[in-house]
């Protein structure tokens, strides 16, 4: 199973997760990605794998991580 | 053929600056958070990587057509040891700087994820050094020099990264500026204010 981890330390908040995972991840008010199931680490479904990994490229802070456990 | 290449590392040299220009400027725009030139943030920051590897490309093209040009008379070391060229051997020297400081920065990029974000960052600063020293090259040296229609190109990317770099210094420039004021804590600006 993937979970998507992020490092709260790293992320800035600059909003490109949200866009590319918005089936996963909503924005607060304060522009940082909150999960939408509510979890720390919500769990990728299988079809948005290749989302996430884009997300993960993508992030400005390095602050995305897919881990499997 | 040598004018072929002459021409073709000219005409290369300002096309990577233009695009050189556009990453600038895109990169900035990646930087605020916001969505820029209507474009969502994960393609503006789509765009300046792209634009970037394209600016490489030229670049390239720029650096191998001078290398076999019967002009520029460059040696295999003039690629990357700067200042040390037969032909205007300080405006040479600064394309020379550019290319290094290109490089650095590309390489640290597609290595970003080994690397880790401090070492990326601290590198891609110095693209605010490796733009300003590819423009003097252009206008200091080669063929065009000094002409009206590359005064016209240097002078539109000049302004476009100066109206960026303005943005990027305003306070209106991140999304959300009221972050910054929540660094700190009220109770710690009253006991200081005591």
């Amino acid at each position: 199973m993937t979970r998507l981890h992020i490092d709260w330390t790293a992320c800035d908040g600059r909003g490109l997760c949200t866009e590319l995972l918005e089936e996963m991840l909503v924005e607060d008010e304060w522009g940082y990605p909150v999960s939408r199931d509510g979890t720390t680490e919500p769990v990728v479904p299988p079809p948005l794998e290749d989302a996430a990994k884009r997300a993960v490229d993508r992030c400005p802070m390095l602050a995305l991580k897919l881990v499997r456990r | 053929m040598t004018d072929a290449l002459w021409y073709f590392a000219r005409g290369s040299g300002v096309v990577a600056l233009v695009l050189l220009t556009i990453v600038v400027v895109l990169g900035i725009g990646s930087r605020s958070g916001r969505s820029v030139f209507g474009l969502p943030r994960f393609a503006v920051s789509l765009l300046h990587r792209n634009a970037a590897l394209l600016a490489v490309v030229f670049l390239a093209g720029h650096v191998i057509g001078l290398l076999f040009d019967s002009y520029a008379q460059l040696r295999l070391f003039d690629l990357v040891v700067p200042f040390v060229g037969k032909y205007r051997p300080l405006w040479e020297g600064l394309g020379t700087v550019g290319f290094d400081l290109l490089v650095a920065i590309v390489v640290t990029s597609l290595l970003r994820n080994r690397l880790g974000a401090g070492v990326w960052r601290a590198v891609h600063w110095l693209a605010y050094l490796c733009w300003p020293v590819a423009l003097l090259h252009g206008l200091g040296t080669g063929t065009d020099r000094g002409t009206w229609w590359l005064w016209t190109i240097s002078l539109t990317c000049a302004g476009a990264v100066v109206a960026a770099v303005g943005w990027r210094v305003s306070p209106a420039f991140a999304r959300f500026p009221a972050r910054a004021e929540r660094r700190v804590a009220p109770r710690l600006l009253e006991e200081a204010s005591r």
